[in-house]
């Protein structure tokens, strides 16, 4: 049963503080018609139950420096402390954004340095750290895409193509753009297929977003011959950036043809984020691209930087302030601590990590794109499922009995019960093994016990929830005794 | 894999049911148990305009959020309202219970373009 919230252990009266009495009463201090009718039903406890109770629940938190956490697509690689003690020191986390640029010039060299790194990891032109996560950065590059189509006169390019195993948010980032989406079928090697983009292609499409490498894993090693075709149609190419992890040091998205990328610094540059937040997706983009990003601009006179407000063909803002600054910091002291070799190393075990899980794994579960994969392979368990009822679901709940984050499910859609593995570059050989192990004896299991694999998990503080009665009838609040 | 004779199909797997003037569609077995247990379903009003090979609704299960796909270019007439509270009926009985709308085609030769029940069983074959 899960633990008891602050509501239920609160006894009238406890108090973490005792303040003294104020001299009137709140009737006298606040105006009548902002006095409650009734006092709020806040939790009533002392501080050691306040701080037992969020210790207990940190405890049973499920975190990447505690487990092996394969969760696909999701680049949960361990994030040094140092990252963290840097952000966190005053200097920078308690600057106030709003502080006179002659103040901080620390802060402005840090961010105009990141640009500048991520221009050269990127291959781009122009990089604006204001996007505060990847979703955010896929829209403001459409929009920035849309400015530029406006600017010459291409009002009728409203289609943007998606290929089949594309993020659920490029397709979001489409609508919220105001344009329409095309999706499109992926070829037999699970990559976009020249001939099917070529049909595709006309002269209301504005761009094409393509993840490389995608989201099965797959480099798109075609992706000069479809950046050719994707131009030659007027249209510009949008890479979901998402996988950078893959590339760093070896292939840069600029040099691919691309027009704007998108880069999550929270996952590939490590800043913690299992918990939802905050993020920061910076884009980067072509010169003639330039002029349409986000003001204000990070611009340097005579050594001294400055916000440029006055670009008239920018889009505007697109979140508070300069982005989320924090996350720039640890980025910048990743990127610091790694530099340019460390970085391209960073990229060699993420991609060998994947690709041994994959040739250990992959005489036990289907690989329906066989071949070399990138820093992620995507397994299905369609065999298993067919002879012995367990499901991609059941195997995921089961690696939590072992201690292991369960991969990503059910995606990319054009997988039969996949599983979307993504170990990182962090992990020992000795932490892959062991999930090989676990998961090669959960397959045995599926073949002896499926009924084990079916209530899993055993051993968690919550068991096997009902997902589906959780989404028809969600409780999204206390409800009260 | 077999299919109700009396019905056309279309590739993102509804089904379309000739009933006089009206066409009746719903969403087949195969695409119910694909998706898996359905979480939420929206469909149109009645009085909606549908067009054929576009959304008229959407339909998300745990794994999935998909459009509903209309066969068929017309005026919705009907609607079925208490399928959207009880989603169990999509996957339990989607030939008949779990019927969607009812469309009044503007042209019901549109639904000649569309599979039988032998080559929709085929398009489910190459697809499984």
């Amino acid at each position: 049963m899960a633990d008891p919230t602050l509501f239920d252990i609160s006894q009238r009266g406890k108090r973490c503080t005792r303040m003294p009495a104020p001299e009137k009463g709140a009737e006298e201090l606040i105006p009548a018609q902002h006095l409650r009718a009734q006092a709020p039903g806040l939790p009533e406890v002392s501080e050691p139950e306040i701080a037992r109770h969020y210790a207990t629940l940190a405890a049973q938190n499920f975190n990447v420096d505690g487990h092996f956490y394969p969760l696909g697509s999701c680049t949960m690689k361990y994030n040094p402390k140092v990252n963290e003690a840097l952000a966190a020191d005053p200097g920078w986390a308690r600057l106030h954004p709003a502080t006179p640029e002659e103040h901080v010039q620390g802060a402005l060299r840090l961010m105009h340095q990141l640009e500048a790194w991520l221009c050269a990891i990127l291959g781009m032109d122009a990089v604006s750290l204001q996007p505060p996560a990847g979703a955010a950065g896929e829209f403001t590059s459409l929009r920035v895409f849309r400015a530029w189509h406006d600017s010459q006169g291409n009002t009728q390019r409203t289609r943007v193509i998606v290929p089949d195993t594309a993020h659920g948010t490029n397709p979001a980032s489409v609508a919220r753009c105001g344009w329409t989406v095309t999706v499109l079928e992926s070829g037999d090697d699970g990559r976009v297929s020249p001939e099917a983009l070529a049909d595709a292609l006309d002269d209301d499409v504005a761009a094409l977003m393509l993840t490389n490498p995608n989201t099965l894993g797959l480099f798109e090693a075609q992706v000069l011959q479809i950046a050719e075709m994707v131009h030659d149609a007027g249209a510009l190419m949008y890479c979901d950036g998402a996988n950078m992890n893959a590339l760093l040091g070896h292939g840069r998205p600029g040099e691919m043809g691309f027009d704007a990328v998108q880069v999550n610094l929270h996952k590939t540059f490590s800043t913690p984020h299992g918990g939802g937040g905050p993020g920061s997706g910076p884009i980067g983009v072509t010169a003639e691209l330039e002029p349409f990003l986000p003001v204000p601009r990070l611009v340097e006179q005579d050594g001294r930087l400055a916000w440029d407000w006055d670009r008239p063909e920018s889009i505007g803002k697109v979140q508070s302030w300069f982005g989320n600054f924090l996350v720039a910091v640890r980025a910048w002291a990743y990127i610091r601590a790694c530099g340019a070799d460390g970085l391209a190393q960073v990229a060699r075990d993420a991609v060998l990590a994947a690709n041994y899980i994959r040739a250990s794994l992959e005489d036990v579960y289907d690989l329906p794109y066989p071949g070399a994969c990138m820093h992620e392979c995507v397994l299905s368990a369609r065999t298993i499922a067919e002879e012995t009822g367990v499901r991609a679901a059941d195997i995921a709940k089961r690696l939590l009995d072992h201690g292991i984050h369960p991969p990503t499910m059910y995606f990319p859609l054009i997988v039969d019960e996949a599983l979307m593995i993504e170990p990182a570059e962090t992990e020992t050989k000795a932490a892959l093994d062991r999930f090989i192990e676990v998961m090669r004896e959960i397959a045995r299991e599926a073949a002896a016990d499926p009924e084990i694999l079916h209530d899993a998990p055993h051993s968690t503080p919550v068991r096997r929830v009902d997902e589906v009665k959780a989404a028809r009838n969600p409780i999204l609040r206390w409800q009260g005794r | 894999m077999e299919f109700p004779e009396d019905r056309r199909y279309t590739e993102t797997h509804e089904w379309a049911k000739v009933e006089d003037d009206l066409v009746r569609v719903g969403i087949t077995s195969f695409a119910a148990e694909q998706l898996g247990d359905v979480i939420y379903l929206d469909l149109p009003e009645a009085g909606t305009s549908v067009r054929q090979g576009e959304p008229f609704g959407e339909i998300e299960s745990v794994k999935a959020v998909s459009d509903l796909i209309s066969p068929v270019s017309g005026e919705v007439r009907e609607v079925n309202e208490p399928l959207m509270d009880d989603l169990d009926t999509v996957s339990e009985d989607p030939w008949e219970a779990g019927w969607m709308i009812v469309v009044a085609p503007d042209d019901p030769s549109q639904l000649e373009a569309l599979m039988d029940a032998a080559s929709y069983a085929e398009h489910c074959e190459e697809e499984a």
